[in-house]
This record gives C-alpha cells, sequence and structure tokens, in this order.
C-alpha cells in the first residue's frame, strides 16, 4: 500500500496529527511533485450555522485520501472548499487557511475559474452534458483555448484510456453520451475532469448511484490514476475507503447543535485497524452511523 | 385467540354499492371534462369548415389563397387571400425579430444570473405583463410609436408593418421569456455545476451547456410567441393601417388576417359569399396556429423525455 511517508523518504513526515506544520516542511522537498492540500483551521458556515470547525488536514500528493464519517458530517462540504464550488452555493463561508502546493486558494488568492482547471471534480451522479462522448471529453480542453484536432483528439484518447473507458467506446466517439450506462457515464465524467490535466480530482460518492459491477470498475479506475493524480474522494463505503485509500480522514458531528470535526486521520491501514480514537473505532465497527 | 377489537369487520369495511356509483359517477364527469376540450376543438374546426363551405365551392380556396386582390365588396367581389397571409406573416416576422432575441436574453438572465428578489419580481412582472389586454398596448402604440415611426422614417402615415409588429413584438416577449425561462431551468443544476467544476465561468456555462440543453423549450417559446403573435387581433388593427394591398416592405401599411375578420364581419350579410370568405380566413387562421402549436407541444415533449432518464 503506497503511504504519505513515500513523499518524504527520509522519515521525517509522520502522517500522524496535526499536519500543518511538517506539511509545510515537507513542501519544499517535494516541491516537484504537485498536488498537495494543506488546510489549517478551516471552518465552514451556511449563512450563521457553524457546520465545520477547526479542521487541520494534510492531504498527500498523488495518493488517495478517503473523507469517511455518517451523513451530514460535512464531508461533501468540506471537499467542496477545495475547488471552491461552496462559492458557488452561496451563503456559505469559509474560514481559516487552505493551499494547494503552499499556495492559499482563498478569497482573491485565487481566481476559482482557474482553480478548477487544477482541481477537478467527479458527482455523486453522473452528469455528463447532452452532447456525443468526444465533446464532453474535449470540453474543458476547449475552454482552456485548445482548438487544435489532432490535439484535442489526443487528449480526448488519453483521458478515455485514463477512465478505462477507451476500449469501450473508441469506435463510437461521435454516440451521445446519454447512450452509455451509468458507469460508463460516470467513467466518462472521471475522463472529462481528466482532460483538463488536474493535479488533483475530488470525487464526492463516485460509486453511489451504481452497481456494484460499476463500482468495481470506478474503483479500479482510481487504483490506476493513483500514481499520477492526487484523489480526495468521500465515500459512505468503508470497504470501499479501506479498499483504495492510502490515507483516511475521519469526520464526525457529534450532535445537531455543535459543529462537525475532523476526529481522527492517519494512514488507511492503521485507521482500519488501529484507530487512536475510539469514535472512529466505534464508527468503523459500525457501532453507529 | 385474536381479540374481539381486531377481527375485521367485513360488512362495514367493504365497497358498498353507494361508494361504487359515487365513484362511477365521478369517473364519468371527468372523463367528460377531458373529452369536452377535443370535442370543443373539433367543433371550432368543423364550424369553420360549414360557414366556409359556400366560398370554397364558389371561390375555391386555391383561387382565393394565390388571389392578390381583396375587393371583398365590388361586384363580383374578388377575395385573393394572399394580401392578407403575406401581411400576418410580415407583422408577425417584425415582432418575432424584435421578441426572440430580447425574450431569450431576458430569460437567460433571470434563470441563470439574476438572484433573490430580483428574480422573484421579475417573474410575477412578467406575468403581469401577459395579464395586459391588448387593446392598452394598442393605445400606447397609438400614442408613441405612430408618432416616432412616421417621423424617423419620414412616411406620410405611421400606420405600417412595423409599427404593428414592434408593439405585437412587445406583446410577445413575456410569453417568450416565461417559456424559455422554465426550459433553463429545467435544466438539472448538475450540469451546471460539472461545467463550474471544469474551470467554466458562469456565462461560458450558459453558452456552451445550459442554452444548447434547452434549446428545445426555447424553440418552443418562440413557437408559443408566434402563435401569440399571429393571432393577435387589437392591437395590429389599432396601428397597421388596414390596407388590403400586397406590401412590398415592412414600412407600408398591411392588413392582417385578424384585423380583416374584426373589421368586415359586422358589415356583411349573414350567409352571403363575403361572410363565407371571412370564415375561410378563419379556417386559414385555425390551422396556422394549431400546425404551430402542436409542434410546440411536440418539441417541449421531447425535452421533457431527455430529462427523465
Amino acid at each position: 500500500m503506497v503511504t504519505a511517508v513515500r513523499i518524504a523518504p527520509d522519515g521525517t513526515l509522520s502522517l500522524e496529527a496535526p499536519y500543518v506544520g511538517e506539511a509545510k516542511r515537507s513542501l519544499a522537498e517535494v516541491a516537484d511533485i504537485q498536488g498537495s492540500f494543506t488546510l489549517s483551521d478551516v471552518s465552514v458556515a451556511y449563512g450563521r450555522e457553524v457546520v465545520i470547525e477547526g479542521v487541520d488536514l494534510f492531504i498527500p500528493p498523488r495518493a488517495v485520501t478517503a473523507l469517511i464519517g455518517p451523513s451530514g458530517c460535512g464531508k461533501s462540504t468540506l471537499l467542496r472548499c477545495l475547488n471552491r464550488m461552496n462559492d458557488e452555493l452561496g451563503n456559505v463561508h469559509v474560514q481559516g487557511e487552505i493551499s494547494l502546493d503552499g499556495q492559499s486558494i482563498m478569497g482573491r488568492a485565487m481566481d476559482p475559474v482557474e482553480l478548477r482547471m487544477r482541481v477537478g471534480q467527479v458527482f455523486q451522479r453522473p452528469n455528463p452534458f447532452p452532447m456525443s462522448i468526444y465533446d464532453n471529453v474535449a470540453y474543458g480542453p476547449r475552454t482552456q483555448g485548445i482548438r487544435r484536432r489532432s490535439e484535442l483528439d489526443s487528449l480526448v484518447e488519453e483521458s478515455l484510456k485514463g477512465a478505462a473507458l477507451w476500449e469501450e467506446v473508441r469506435k463510437n466517439l461521435k454516440k451521445h453520451a446519454f447512450e452509455l450506462s451509468g458507469g460508463q457515464q460516470q467513467r466518462l465524467c472521471i475522463a472529462r475532469a481528466l482532460a483538463t490535466k488536474p493535479e488533483v480530482i475530488l470525487m464526492d460518492e463516485p460509486a453511489s448511484a451504481l452497481d456494484p459491477i460499476s463500482t468495481q470498475q470506478i474503483e479500479d479506475t482510481i487504483a490506476e490514476l493513483r500514481s499520477s493524480v492526487t484523489i480526495v474522494i468521500v465515500t459512505h463505503n468503508m470497504q470501499q475507503a479501506a479498499r483504495i485509500s492510502d490515507q483516511t480522514a475521519f469526520m464526525l458531528r457529534e450532535s445537531l447543535d455543535t459543529p462537525a470535526h475532523l476526529i481522527e486521520v492517519g494512514d488507511t491501514k492503521k485507521i482500519f485497524t488501529n484507530p487512536d480514537d475510539r469514535r472512529t473505532e466505534s464508527y468503523i465497527t459500525g457501532r453507529f452511523g | 385467540m385474536t381479540p374481539a377489537s381486531l377481527t375485521p369487520n367485513r360488512r362495514r369495511l367493504g365497497r358498498t354499492v353507494t361508494t361504487r356509483a359515487a365513484e362511477a359517477v365521478l369517473r364519468a364527469l371527468i372523463y367528460i371534462c377531458g373529452w369536452l376540450c377535443i370535442v370543443i376543438l373539433l367543433a371550432i374546426a368543423a364550424f369553420l369548415v360549414y360557414n366556409s363551405v359556400r366560398s370554397l365551392r364558389e371561390a375555391g380556396l386555391t383561387t382565393m389563397l394565390s388571389g392578390m386582390q381583396w375587393y371583398p365588396t365590388s361586384d363580383p367581389g374578388r377575395f385573393g387571400l394572399a394580401p392578407l397571409v403575406v401581411g400576418s406573416l410580415l407583422v408577425t416576422a417584425v415582432a418575432l425579430a424584435l421578441a426572440v432575441p430580447v425574450g431569450i436574453a431576458a430569460a437567460v438572465y433571470i434563470s441563470e444570473f439574476s438572484g433573490g428578489a430580483v428574480k422573484e419580481v421579475s417573474k410575477s412582472v412578467i406575468e403581469f405583463l401577459a395579464a395586459v389586454p391588448s387593446v392598452v398596448y394598442g393605445l400606447i402604440g397609438v400614442a408613441v410609436l405612430i408618432p416616432a415611426v412616421k417621423d424617423s422614417f419620414g412616411l406620410s402615415s405611421g400606420m405600417t408593418a412595423l409599427t404593428g409588429g414592434i408593439v405585437l413584438g412587445i406583446m410577445s416577449i413575456p410569453t417568450v421569456i416565461s417559456i424559455s425561462e422554465d426550459a433553463l431551468h429545467a435544466v438539472p443544476v448538475e450540469l451546471r455545476q460539472g461545467s463550474a467544476a471544469l474551470g467554466n465561468t458562469r456565462w461560458q456555462t450558459t453558452y456552451k451547456v445550459t442554452v444548447p440543453a434547452a434549446s428545445s423549450g426555447i424553440f418552443a417559446s418562440v413557437m408559443l410567441g408566434l402563435g401569440r403573435a399571429i393571432g393577435e387581433t387589437m392591437a395590429v388593427l389599432m396601428l397597421t393601417g388596414n390596407a388590403a394591398v400586397m406590401p412590398h416592405g415592412v414600412l407600408e401599411s398591411v392588413r392582417t388576417m385578424t384585423g380583416t375578420i374584426a373589421a368586415e364581419m359586422g358589415e356583411v350579410v349573414q350567409g352571403g359569399l363575403h361572410y363565407s370568405v371571412l370564415f375561410t380566413v378563419g379556417l386559414v387562421l385555425f390551422a396556422i396556429t394549431f400546425g404551430i402549436n402542436l409542434a410546440a407541444d411536440l418539441v417541449l415533449e421531447r425535452q421533457q423525455r431527455r430529462w427523465r432518464r
């Protein structure tokens, strides 16, 4: 299993919380590796209601980080902080500091539109655009101003291969995306996200609307992508988190009047075999949630 | 042993003769109401055909449709409908040239860019605009637009196809806006988020994803706006000058099919040839609007089917 220790081979970077200080130190060493997030004291409020409080988290580059926790604990909200999609919802206030490869992505420090070219997202339900398979994948690159047919062709092929969909659709690129099955549509959405060459891909329960076989295919795709792109995945399925992630972060909202907190984060193997926190253990052993 | 209170009382719970009868009566009533609309539509068509039979027999449909001269009161009368049909189409074309771009742009603004109070207020204002009687629009046209057109083009009279078309366009805008806005609103929010997540601005998302996805609904709104424009009577009667000659441009006076019926029906002999010809005009108008509405419905239904999967 790949762990974040791989990033700092000298072993000084442990994956025990708190991450922030060590993450900042490690960045100089791993400057050539892109796609790491550092969150420090991040809080999120919907209007006046604080829903997430004081999250410190380092998301290592080119590895899979799983966010787990019961429904309503703010996993998706935290995920949306990473590509500023909360901005689209309105009335969501994010405080604290989030940086991508050491560069702040908060407020005016970063144009959210530019950020989203670097941080792609795959949604819970497949949401292909009502156009051909080819046009779906070429959508992002065209936004970036790529017009040359040959360049688009190779980007589309590369992205579809990355999402393990190429063999199934290579002869039907002109087919309408709605003719694909749900699982194929979701892999098309992964390909679409890959086509903008992002450093990070956020996945919000990408397999929850899919059957077991399609889920397996999505997980295989994630396994193939982990070496080239950072993946942050929200999942309700703990077996899935255990199977595909290198690092796991457990979030919990202990009562409806208190905001959610990050309870524990660490190497997936450790979280699932020997968690430090009693609440993490209760959750992963299925005692609540 | 089951307690006595839990044993079912079959006599009281079963369907009685009364409830069965009541249901049958109610179902029949609902059926009748549903079919009544279709019956009314067919009755209108039959009524128009019945009353146009005399003109169709004596003047002939093709002769009327291709006839260039409308002199209904000369002897023998000349019943060329072509100037009226062209008049209607010309005024409608002007109306659409105004209503389609303005209406779609307004719908895009309301659906995609405005928020909160602006959205709510503009939606109710648009509904109110659709409810203003056409004669009021006509009055404003007479007071403002006729002099304005006359002066700006140096014409002897401001009563032109352009004048009627502009007012008709303003009247059609609410229809175009509200149906287009519905179509844009029906586009799943996931598509907008998907586009935003790929680094598109809201404007890029709108023209690359949202508007194309809503295109069939927007098309239907144009068709319904067209239906509204071509069927409108009062405003065009007040503004177009009503000269029943073949127009050569939008700056000439025209007479529409609707205007002709409204203006002449009061002066004709009941059951006479002229009377019958006016029914043929109505029949042509009915066929055109029926066709437009049917096409719009089919397109709308296709759009709804697309999002249902």
